[in-house]
């Protein structure tokens, strides 16, 4: 046999900088730990790929925890089980950079289990190197995910029971089972043919990352001497015998050949356009009523949902921000938005406005029973209520407000189509108040209305409120 | 310059967009969902990072990961959603990574409700997650400053590296008010000396909070300490309204500062000297700012939308030289401001204590 010598890598220098304490030559591992074994194979792929300099390392919780220590590349360390959450947002923000998450079974199959099936499902450009040492190393010992049935641990005394702790999990099975992952492969380290295996799954999945292709992930059977309680050629024979047949060795998934779907592509657009900072719709329409003088106008609008009430209330709050006033719009949100009754409260002010809770309204749009119902006995004296009575009838406000019955849905229905309703009364409340002028009830309206060939019908609408408001006084 | 009529939940986007943040990572829930998905909708469209993550947990630990990279990183959640990140928050405070949170507080506890609270102050400005730590918390009250205060929240993010936090409510956050949108100025912060974004420049950079030995780890602690002390000696910010002569100091945040402006008006027309003081750094909290009016006024009154969390700041401000009262509501009622008027005229104490 003829084996080749190595020099050191330089992506694991002769000094560990980072580590702490006068011995900077030496692991921190256990002889014949598995991570001290692949930690050399990683140095010495990523000198052999050149990447050295675009390698973003996130190291673990777990023994791999000071993994930073040997690595002379970019490093992170991560929270248990979130290296996958933590590579995701790296990879993402530097597309360039060639991101390893590193985990053990604990952090990567129970802890951090949602987020590795994610962030494999995500496709992320990343790769991981899974270390499945059967249990936990770093806490001293105790049950990991891939713990072997029967396999006595600091908290499976009498061996893992399948029927209290379930059976050990296959990571790259579980994994293969998403259609996204381009390449899984269990591989272990045993004697120099499996380590020259591990060797080249590592290089396979680190070049899959550098072409750009997608998520691999190499899982190892690696020893744990210390947390096994064998001395180490022991331990290594162990994953032979024990760990082999639970975890079958080879490659779980190979996509590098296939065809990836194209992704449509979208033009990049620049922070002016897309926030619109030069839209106008702010500007102060020319015509705004009622200028210089004193506005404080408190409204509630309450209906059904689906009759366009919290619509209403922001056409109202936008074309009064158009006419130069402070506004504020508060709609009743959550549940109740969905179906049921919908209400909104909307301020209107010539200065400063405090609170824009509208407990006591002045102006009262009530677009269904219920809302006039509830809401009548708030109106402040010399208010004013709005309602449709197309849809409320026999009803009477408090004595100290005066009343505009609108039909609203009639008039809408006359137009032929009732969702223009909500337009109607928005026409009869301009008309009685001055805090907004009409072309800027029409910008706003322009605003709202999506669909541009909608806007003559609610331009009718608007019209027919203003006129109806002058036949509607009630008493 | 635009002026916008928006919720204050898109502000806060418009405020990320405009601060350069280039890493959106979100997950949905009300009422804080329209952040997440104006993000999804201009994010993606600027060439910029956003992903629906599969938890608060995720999302978190994504904002650490590109945060680690240099680049600046937010989430923005709800209560409950908080309380899942605070683990990522210590994390990015010991490693001492700039990321943005913003947490629009629901009822609580537990699943709670989605009416606004304020029952977050404690987990915000305290520490929420284990360690000796710090959020900078900032508590805007409009549209205007959701949009603002993010940015600013960057800029301060940035400069400490440290997390920073708008800290908001379900009215704030649903609230539509008008915004002025202008280009922004970015304070430029050398990178390279911290971060790790995978270029052979910063290989020698290292991002973590681990340190083994327990001097090291009191000398990270320390550092972080001595951080804070500067942040405390110049990051405080507040609110005065009406308090020249004012004989009563009216003290909230967030939406009740809004309601608290009304019932100083109300009652200065009434005749009384009502004044507010509304902290808007929640920490550093202005301790001195009311420490100021213990020999102006003859009482302090807190009001806030949680059973007793402001008020314990307040208290160890005026250390009980004045007497401090107390109005509360929770569960995202929200009181009138006749129903603050006469709490204030009642001077009863309803804390917990
Ligand atoms: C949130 C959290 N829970 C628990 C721990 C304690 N902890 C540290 S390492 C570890 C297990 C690591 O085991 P594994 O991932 O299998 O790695 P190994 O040490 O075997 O390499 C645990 C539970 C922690 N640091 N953080």
């Amino acid at each position: 046999m003829k084996y080749k010598v190595r020099e050191k890598p330089i992506s694991m220098p002769d000094v560990f900088t980072h580590k702490p304490g006068t011995d900077q030559q030496s692991t921190h591992y256990c002889p014949g730990c598995g991570h001290g074994n692949l930690h050399k194979i990683i140095g010495e792929t990523l000198d052999e790929l050149g990447v050295r300099e675009n390698t973003i390392l996130i190291s673990p919780v777990g023994c791999s925890v000071f993994a930073y220590y040997y690595f002379d590349v970019g490093n992170i360390q991560a929270a248990h089980g979130r290296a996958p959450a933590v590579a995701t947002g790296a990879k993402r923000a530097q597309p360039h950079s060639l991101v390893i998450s590193y985990q053990g079974d604990g952090d990567l199959a129970a802890i951090g289990g949602n987020n590795i099936i994610q962030a494999a499902n995500r496709g992320e450009n990343i790769t991981v190197i899974f270390v499945n040492n059967a249990i936990y190393g770093m806490t001293g010992g105790q049950m990991a995910p891939t713990t072997l049935p029967g396999q006595h641990t600091s908290t499976t005394p009498r061996g893992r029971s399948v029927r209290n702790e379930g059976p050990p999990i296959r990571v790259c099975e579980l994994l293969a089972a998403l259609d996204t992952p381009v390449y899984l492969e269990r591989t272990a380290i045993i004697d120099p043919k499996t380590i020259g295996k591990t060797r080249r799954a590592i290089k396979k999945a680190l070049q899959i990352q550098k072409d750009g292709l997608g998520f691999s992930l190499v899982e190892i059977l690696s020893a744990c001497p210390t947390g096994w309680k064998l001395p180490p050629p022991e331990a290594r024979r162990w994953i032979e015998e024990n760990m082999l047949e639970y975890f079958p060795l080879g490659v779980y998934r190979d996509k590098t050949k296939e065809e990836r779907p194209a992704e449509e592509e979208y033009p990049i657009e620049d922070v002016a356009a897309v926030l619109g900072l030069d839209d106008d719709t702010g500007d102060v329409s020319p015509d705004r009523s009622g200028e210089g003088e004193e506005v404080h106008e408190a409204l509630k609008i309450a209906g059904f949902g689906g009759q366009g009430i919290l619509l209403l209330g922001e056409i109202i709050a936008e074309a009064g921000m158009i006419s130069g006033r402070q506004v504020t719009w508060l709609p009743s949100y959550g549940p109740e938005m969905r179906g049921g009754t919908a209400n909104c409260q909307v301020v209107l002010s010539s200065g400063r406005i405090g609170t824009p809770l509208v407990s006591r309204p002045n102006v009262l749009v009530a677009m269904n029973r219920p809302s006039f119902e509830k809401f009548a006995g708030d109106v402040t004296d010399g208010g004013a209520i709005l309602y449709d009575s197309s849809l409320i009838q026999d009803v009477s406000a408090p004595a100290a407000v005066s009343e505009f019955a609108i039909p609203a849905t009639q008039i809408a229905a006359d137009l032929g189509n009732t969702r223009v309703a909500n337009v109607v009364m928005l026409g009869a409340y301009m008309a009685i108040n001055r805090s907004m002028g009409r072309d800027a009830v029409m910008k706003s309206i322009a605003i709202h209305i999506r669909k541009k060939d909608l806007l003559p019908l609610n331009e009718k609408a608007l019209h027919k409120g203003m006129e109806a408001v002058k036949s509607a006084a009630v008493g | 310059m635009a002026r916008k009529l928006m919720k204050g939940n898109v502000a806060v986007v418009m405020g990320a967009v405009l601060a350069d943040c280039r890493s959106f990572y979100g997950y949905p829930i009300t009422p804080a969902s329209e952040i997440t998905e104006t993000a999804a909708n201009l994010f993606p469209r600027l060439g910029r990072s956003f992903l629906q993550a599969e938890s608060e947990v995720a999302a978190i630990n994504m904002v650490y990961g590109a945060a680690s990279t240099g680049v600046r990183a937010m989430t923005a959640s709800s209560s409950p959603g908080i309380s899942l990140k605070q683990e990522g928050i210590s994390y990015a405070a010991g490693s001492q990574l700039p990321i943005v949170v913003v947490d629009v507080m629901r009822g609580g506890p537990g699943l709670g409700n989605i009416g606004p609270e304020q029952s977050d102050y404690f987990q915000m400005t305290k520490g929420g997650g284990h360690g000796n730590y710090r959020n900078i918390v900032l508590a805007p009250n409009c549209a205007q400053e959701m949009c603002d205060f993010t940015i600013l929240a960057f800029e301060l993010a940035d400069r400490y590296r440290n997390p920073a936090v708008i800290l908001t409510d379900g009215f704030i956050g649903q609230m539509m008010e008008p915004v002025d949108l202008k280009p922004v100025e970015i304070e430029p912060v050398d990178k390279k000396g911290w971060a790790v974004d995978g270029t052979g420049d910063t290989t020698d950079n290292l991002i973590c909070s681990i340190f083994l030995a327990p001097e090291d780890l009191e000398a990270h602690n320390t550092v972080l300490r001595e951080k804070y002390r500067r942040i405390s000696e110049t990051e405080i910010r507040f609110e005065e309204y009406r308090t020249e002569d004012a004989n009563v100091l009216l003290i909230g945040y967030g939406v009740v500062s809004r309601l608290l402006i009304s019932v100083v008006d109300e009652a200065r027309r009434a005749g009384k000297r009502y004044g507010l003081l509304r902290p808007i750094s929640l920490w550093p909290f202005p301790t001195d700012a009311i420490r100021k009016y213990i020999h102006q006024v003859d009482s302090f009154f807190v009001c806030e939308l949680s059973h007793g969390q402001l008020i314990e700041d307040v208290r160890l401000a005026v250390a009980e030289e004045k007497p401090v009262n107390f109005y509360s509501r929770s569960g995202g009622v929200v009181p009138s401001t006749e129903e603050i008027h006469r709490a204030i005229l009642d001077g009863k104490e309803e804390v917990l204590s």
